[in-house]
């Protein structure tokens, strides 16, 4: 349970509805840590309130309204990237469709002044973090390795070695609140990362130092091939938190309510000085890792059919819709909005760029050592000489 | 002028360094009330504050990690890995994200962290405890590689290593942290100069970290048989000062490679490449290398067998072609 709310404040805001719940929780010192029995779920797959124990304030309509309109862009421009991928514009691509209630709540929840960790798969949220479209598929076009300013976006390169990201996110919290800053970090990894030794040493170095991070871990089942039940025999992954002493929830990862609200008060919490937390989201990775993978060799489709039911755009369309906040005129904006944005992205991905070869030696260091000014020249030499033969 | 060890140099250099930036902070393992195993942060928690020098959870990629994420904003890390060996596990954080992030975000990151790692054996250690470990990170791009082999230069390659805006692996030679010497500590230029320790002109010494007193010591002892030999302490492996040794051997036309870790594709390999290919006109034999064996650092009491000596090096300056007759060295093996 994460808690930055007392729980006066609480039944006072209507969100608690049954405070015998809370009363009923294990009566041990650590239950405040350990996450819910069941993923929290606020709304069905039918896009009906639960009703359910509602520990965190329910985003307003407004907000959910902004999300679903995220929500749509993210996926209209995930399809793009895969399909870009697929004709080879892009060298690779990890697509995260079926994702999006996690990846919208993460950038939503951080306000611009804190930083977000994402890994390859989170590029729906670095592009609602900020970050240009076409700027973020340039690193899988190819171009670069990273291709967004970091400290202008206040998000870090997207991570490719696993939970290696998690320390760094550690490190800058504490490094902020040593400032007195009140800015938070947000560290993103998938189920297979938590088996990473990096990933337990993160979750202990920030528990240690107090350090303001919120771990969201988005179990989409898969570790590439490798099933959840290969990762862990824990009954959740926020789990892991307890035995480095993090505040932990789970929730269900296409319910865009929950995720929101759940990432809200994560968010609300590690920012009070609360120290870290540790959120699972289950979730779904409906497309294969990337379009070099080929899904049909592990899993079932009628798993893949199961979970495309339980989408999250499908999910917060309806409720918006059932309560009269999302009519035609905006449904189709948004539609027209992602369309508009898709075309661009082909457009910019049309585009001829080049990257001139001699780069490779600028950001080695700060300054070039002799031998990759000698080595710089030597290239040098080489493309004036294919230029003179071309 | 005070008698000062290489630890106190070293720890001379983190105080200086931290009162004159704040941003200079110190962790690791016993660094805080225990002052380190070999005591170079030895009063720095009392005196600076325990925000200032303090103790981590025992996780050397933790601790790297971690830096990481305090130097994207601003901050310059002095992060102390215990023993060279127990580096090992921070591989993946220095290797991928230390040496790369300039790189990957093309110049948006710096990430000026300091990772010291005491290293070398001749202490009588215990196995993991005596690695030379310097061929992995010069290997890597992006990581400069420093050791000192004198007290002054500890303290002045630490204040350069801190003040350098690119991540710099810190060796400290174990044999030498209690040597002692009586001089000023003073700063001085950017890492990346070699020095001549020794003047000579009948061949060229080219050594670092523990084993540059080893070749002035084999330097004497030539002498007193009538070589005059040259010794070039590199002081930093990377960036690595060809203009010195390429002078040098120019000069001498002989050269021998000197240092404690293990030869196949060490160091010495390296520069006996490089003299090769810049000085082959010059050179009146092969650049031959004196290195510990291909194996792993042996036990305690075996240390000896595996160590550079004076007589080892005496023997290879004297295989250096001096009459212009084949190598029975390489007539034996395959």
């Amino acid at each position: 349970m994460i808690c930055a709310l007392t729980r006066a404040q609480l039944v006072d805001m209507g969100s608690i509805t049954d405070i015998a719940e809370l009363a009923s929780s294990p009566p041990t010192a650590y239950a405040k840590f350990l996450p819910a029995d069941s993923p929290v779920q606020y709304l069905d797959v039918a896009g009906q309130l639960t009703g359910c124990t509602a520990r965190y304030p329910r985003p307003s309509d407004e907000r959910l309204v902004h999300m679903y309109r995220n929500m749509v862009l993210g996926r209209r421009f995930d399809q793009q990237a895969t399909a870009l991928s697929k004709q080879g514009r892009v060298a690779v691509y990890p697509s995260s469709r079926g994702q999006e209630a996690c990846q919208i709540a993460a950038a939503m929840s951080l306000r611009s002044t804190d930083w977000m960790f994402p890994t390859y798969r989170d590029s729906v949220a670095v592009h609602a973090r900020g970050v240009e479209a076409a700027e973020v598929l340039r690193s899988f076009a190819g171009d670069w390795h990273s291709c967004y300013d970091p400290a202008a976006h206040r998000t870090a390169p997207q991570s490719t070695p696993l939970a290696t990201q998690l320390l760094h996110a550690t490190g800058l919290a504490y490094a902020e609140s040593r400032r007195g800053h009140d800015t938070i970090a947000l560290a993103l990894c998938g189920d297979g990362s938590t088996s990473e030794g990096d990933f337990h040493e993160a979750l202990n170095f920030a528990a240690v130092f107090k350090a303001p991070v919120v771990f969201l871990v988005q179990n989409n089942g898969f570790a590439i091939s490798v099933p959840i039940e290969r990762q862990t025999a824990a009954p959740s992954l926020a789990l892991k938190g307890i035995g480095y002493g993090l505040g932990s929830e789970l929730v269900d990862g296409n319910d865009p309510v929950g995720m929101l609200a759940v990432m809200d008060e994560a968010a609300v919490f590690v920012r009070a000085g609360n120290g870290p937390v540790i959120v699972e989201a289950r979730t779904y990775r409906l497309e294969a890792h990337t379009n070099a993978d080929d899904a049909t060799r592990y899993r079932d489709q009628a798993d893949v059919q199961r979970w495309v039911e339980r989408d999250p755009i499908a999910r917060l369309e309806k409720y918006l819709r059932g309560n009269g906040l999302l009519d035609d005129a905006a449904f189709e904006s948004f539609n027209d909005e992602a369309e508009t944005a898709a075309a661009a992205l082909r457009e910019a991905a049309s585009e001829v760029r080049t990257t001139d070869p001699l780069e490779l030696f600028a950001h080695v260091f700060a300054q070039p050592t002799p031998q990759l000014r000698e080595q710089r020249a030597q290239l040098e030499a080489e493309l004036a000489l294919q230029a003179e033969v071309n | 002028m005070p008698i000062t060890t290489m630890a106190q140099g070293l720890n001379a250099a983190l105080r200086d360094a931290m009162s004159a930036d704040d941003n200079v902070l110190v962790f690791g393992e016993d660094v805080g009330a225990l002052g380190g195993v070999f005591r170079v942060t030895d009063g720095l928690a009392r005196d600076f504050g325990e925000d200032r020098c303090f103790d981590t959870p025992l996780a050397e990629s933790g601790i790297v990690g971690f830096a990481v994420g305090m130097a994207m904003v601003g901050y310059r890390p002095v992060v102390e890995m215990q023993f060279d060996a127990f580096a090992y596990p921070a591989f993946e954080q220095i290797t991928s994200h230390v040496a790369k992030l300039r790189n990957r975000t093309r110049g948006a990151l710096s990430i000026p962290i300091v990772i010291r790692i005491p290293f070398g054996g001749g202490i009588g250690g215990v196995e993991h405890h005596c690695d030379s470990s310097e061929a992995y990170y010069a290997h890597t791009p992006g990581l400069k590689v420093v050791s000192p082999a004198t007290v002054a230069d500890a303290y002045a390659l630490l204040r350069a290593s801190i003040e350098d805006p690119d991540p710099v692996i810190f060796l400290e030679p174990k044999q030498l942290y209690f040597s002692r010497a009586d001089v000023e500590l003073q700063s001085a230029e950017p890492l990346g100069k070699a020095v001549i320790r020794r003047e000579g002109r009948d061949a060229t010494l080219v050594s670092y970290g523990p084993c540059v007193a080893l070749a002035l010591a084999a330097a004497e002892a030539a002498a007193q048989e009538g070589r005059d030999l040259e010794v070039i302490d590199l002081r930093s492996i990377v960036p690595f000062d060809d203009e010195t040794v390429n002078a040098s051997v120019r000069k001498t036309g002989r050269c021998v490679v000197i240092h404690q870790a293990q030869g196949f594709a060490g160091v010495g390999a390296e520069i006996a490449a490089r003299v090769s290919e810049r000085c082959f006109h010059h050179l009146h034999a092969p650049v031959l290398r004196v290195t510990g064996f291909d194996i792993p650092y042996p036990p305690p009491r075996l240390e000896r067998a595996y160590l550079p000596d004076v007589d080892r090096v005496l023997d290879s300056v004297e295989r250096l072609q001096w009459n212009d007759v084949v190598d029975a060295t390489w007539s034996v093996s395959a």
